[in-house]
């Protein structure tokens, strides 16, 4: 699945779309972006609530396919200044962090 | 709390609470990346026993509820990033709370709305008296309700919202000189700084 159809099929709002056509192969939740940093999969949507500038560092670091910021939680300018530089597809939903995970979880199901 | 001035606000509602009549709060940075919050105020203080529990968070001066997690979250905060909170307390003379925080940590909050809390909690409390200081490697920014009334007279209430929006474009404006870049203790290449 393209980040692009994830985003039509959840559905997501876009801050940042750096490549539509990046495919999506997992899913990562964490907030404790130094517990993320480790473990998060390159390659998978990272579902947080965390909103500043350091979650792009966590992105760029770990290589995520995106970030999909839940709860409604909207970035602060610092994070989608460096998201748009470094070219990190920063997305958004109003879902809960779960629900948000069990939809993406359906899409990648074969 | 996603950032540290909502900490702040979180923190000096209690000494509002504890009928404080000068609050002091001083933020210093360090060109080290260390984060210095002391809140201290002349409120009714805290006696040794309530202050051995205060950050256990069925600790509260709530009566609604039993749980109270404003300064439980500011200790996991701080010390997430490697640093600590003390409070020091005496009935009767006030409360002293530092909390330090490691700027350059993945995990710590940026600093947030500084300005903007500082003038919600001169709005919220315009008869009490209040100094602001934020020291960086970079500048100061600085305020202090004594001084304001000094230069507006002592019959100008501090919660109009003229004076609001003054303090909030007043500090925003030294804040933003002052700033120092929160760079995260890891660069966006991945090396560890």
């Amino acid at each position: 699945m393209t980040v692009q159809q994830m985003i039509d099929s959840i559905p997501l709002t876009v801050f940042h779309l750096d490549d539509p056509g990046h495919l999506v192969e997992g899913g990562y939740c964490g907030d404790l972006l130094s517990w993320v940093m480790g473990r998060a999969p390159a390659g998978g949507a990272w579902l947080t609530i965390m909103s500043n500038v350091n979650v792009a560092a966590v992105a760029s670091l770990t290589d995520t396919a995106c970030v999909i910021l839940a709860e409604g939680v909207i970035p602060d300018a610092p994070l989608l200044d460096k998201a748009k530089a470094q070219g990190i597809t920063l997305l958004g939903t109003d879902l809960p962090v779960y629900d948000c995970a069990v939809r993406l979880g359906r899409l990648l199901e074969p | 709390m996603k950032d540290l001035s909502l900490h702040l606000l979180d923190v000096a509602k209690n000494s509002v609470a504890a009928g404080a009549r000068h609050v002091s709060i001083a933020l210093e940075e360090d060109a080290a990346g260390w984060l210095t919050l002391t809140i201290s105020d002349d409120g009714r203080g805290m006696s040794p026993e309530f202050l051995a529990q205060v950050t256990d968070p069925f600790t509260t001066t709530r009566t609604t509820r039993k749980v109270g997690l404003g300064l439980p979250l500011l200790r996991l905060t701080a010390e997430q990033t490697g640093g600590s909170l003390d409070i020091q307390s005496t009935v009767g003379v006030g409360t002293a709370l530092t909390a330090r925080f490691f700027r350059q940590h993945l995990d710590c909050p940026p600093l947030g709305d500084m300005a903007g809390a500082v003038a919600l909690l001169i709005q919220g409390s315009p008869d009490m008296e209040l100094t602001y200081r934020h020291t960086t490697p970079r500048g100061d920014a600085a305020l202090s309700t004594a001084e304001l009334r000094d230069i507006l007279g002592q019959d100008v209430s501090l919660a109009e919202p003229e004076i609001f929006a003054w303090i909030q474009d007043y500090l925003t404006e030294q804040e933003n000189e002052a700033a120092v870049d929160p760079s995260p203790a890891v660069g966006i290449e991945g090396e560890v700084l």
